[in-house]
């Protein structure tokens, strides 16, 4: 399990011991994406593995590198849960059944289908409608919560994003990537819970930039192409 | 084609040679790598020539039929700091990417160092035990 982090250490041991209590035979990596405060230490206080960056690369470097270390050591699996406690560690299998099943190479939890108290205000309600919009307009895939970062990987996922993981912003040009390798991704509903601590990255500028950036970004995704390792 | 001197060809004039010194020393006490010092030295020189003769600036506006000169300058030095901008981006693009998967690389060897370690300090007590891999689901 991945869990990049940046600045997180008021909610990092909170969520770290749920994972573990949720999902003992797991291993659980957090990337430490160079933050300033006592991340690396807490974390490595609950005793999980701690990969410490040592300059703070954004949270696509941060996930790539959670990517990478699971490519190396030949994990058939790997999920990415945000570090804010946002996600219910309770909801794990019901992203990873799919891939179990064989469904889909990627799940993502969304709460936009979700049923839990997680409200959001109007305005990142409709941007993340419009994502959506774009998603599915270039990959023809249904998604609610293109931006949802709780999300189970298989291992053909794994090295794809070994090999290339977006910057700046990636949740949606991850998907657009992802379906242009012919990899199969899938929705599932979950509830999500407010975060625990620390302060969201949003600001209304950052949001504005991203509503252009991403767009952008997925447009030119798309037309990439397969890329051939 | 070297007519009178006017005052703005001295300044032109003195402003090539200061860049063209500048660039030197730059490259002298190697701050400047070989590849982009050439590139200077030529930008360099060729605003030493233009400053100089007069005509030329004239003779290229007239084969690219631009009535007032000057513009041929500004047209020339936009195309120029454009393409010269985009150069810097892609080479700022690939330092980033590789600046990130050195970042990547370092944070995952310090991670697989710590956990040998940790498993020789443990096999130590243990009087000889065998070190775990890290491998699993």
């Amino acid at each position: 399990m991945i869990v990049p982090a940046y600045n997180e250490e008021e909610s990092l041991p909170g969520v770290l011991r749920e994972l573990a209590a949720a999902a003992p035979e797991a291993d659980i990596l957090v990337v430490n994406d160079g933050s300033r405060d006592g991340t690396s230490r807490v974390a490595r206080a609950t005793g999980v593995l701690v990969a410490d960056l040592p300059i703070n690369l954004g949270i696509g470097g941060a996930m790539q590198t959670g990517y990478r270390y699971a490519q190396r050591k030949g994990y058939a699996v790997a999920v990415q849960v945000d570090a804010d406690g946002q996600h219910d560690p309770r909801e794990l299998p019901k992203i990873l059944g799919p891939i179990a099943e064989g469904r889909a190479a990627l799940v993502i939890g969304s709460r936009r289908l979700g049923s839990g108290g997680y409200r959001s205000s109007a305005l990142r309600r409709f941007g993340t409608s419009v994502l959506s919009w774009i998603v599915s307009r270039l990959t023809g895939v249904r998604l609610g919560d293109t931006t949802s970062g709780f999300r189970a990987a298989n291992r053909r996922v794994i090295e794809a994003y070994a090999r290339f993981y977006p910057s700046d912003y990636p949740e949606v040009e991850a998907l657009v990537y992802l379906h242009r390798q012919g990899l199969a991704v899938l929705e599932v509903p979950v509830s999500m819970r407010e975060r625990r601590g620390g302060r969201s990255s949003i600001t209304l500028r950052r949001a504005a930039y991203y509503m252009v950036k991403v767009p952008i970004a997925s447009v030119i995704g798309a037309l990439r192409g397969r890329e051939t390792p | 084609m070297i007519g009178p001197i006017s005052p703005i060809q001295i300044v032109a004039i003195l402003g090539s040679f200061g860049l063209l010194l500048i660039i030197l020393d730059l490259v002298r006490k190697r701050r400047l790598a070989e590849e982009y010092c050439l590139l200077w030295i030529g930008v360099g020189v060729a605003f030493m020539a233009i400053s100089v003769f007069r005509g030329l600036i004239e003779r290229i506006a007239a084969l690219l039929g631009i009535f007032y000169p000057p513009s041929a300058i500004f047209l020339i030095a936009i195309f120029f700091i454009v393409w010269l901008l985009l150069r810097f981006s892609l080479i700022v693009s690939d330092l980033a990417e590789k600046n990130r998967t050195l970042a990547q690389e370092i944070a995952l060897l310090r991670l697989e160092v710590e956990g040998r370690n940790a498993g020789d300090a443990r096999a130590g007590d243990a009087g000889g035990g065998q070190a775990a891999g890290g491998t699993g689901g």
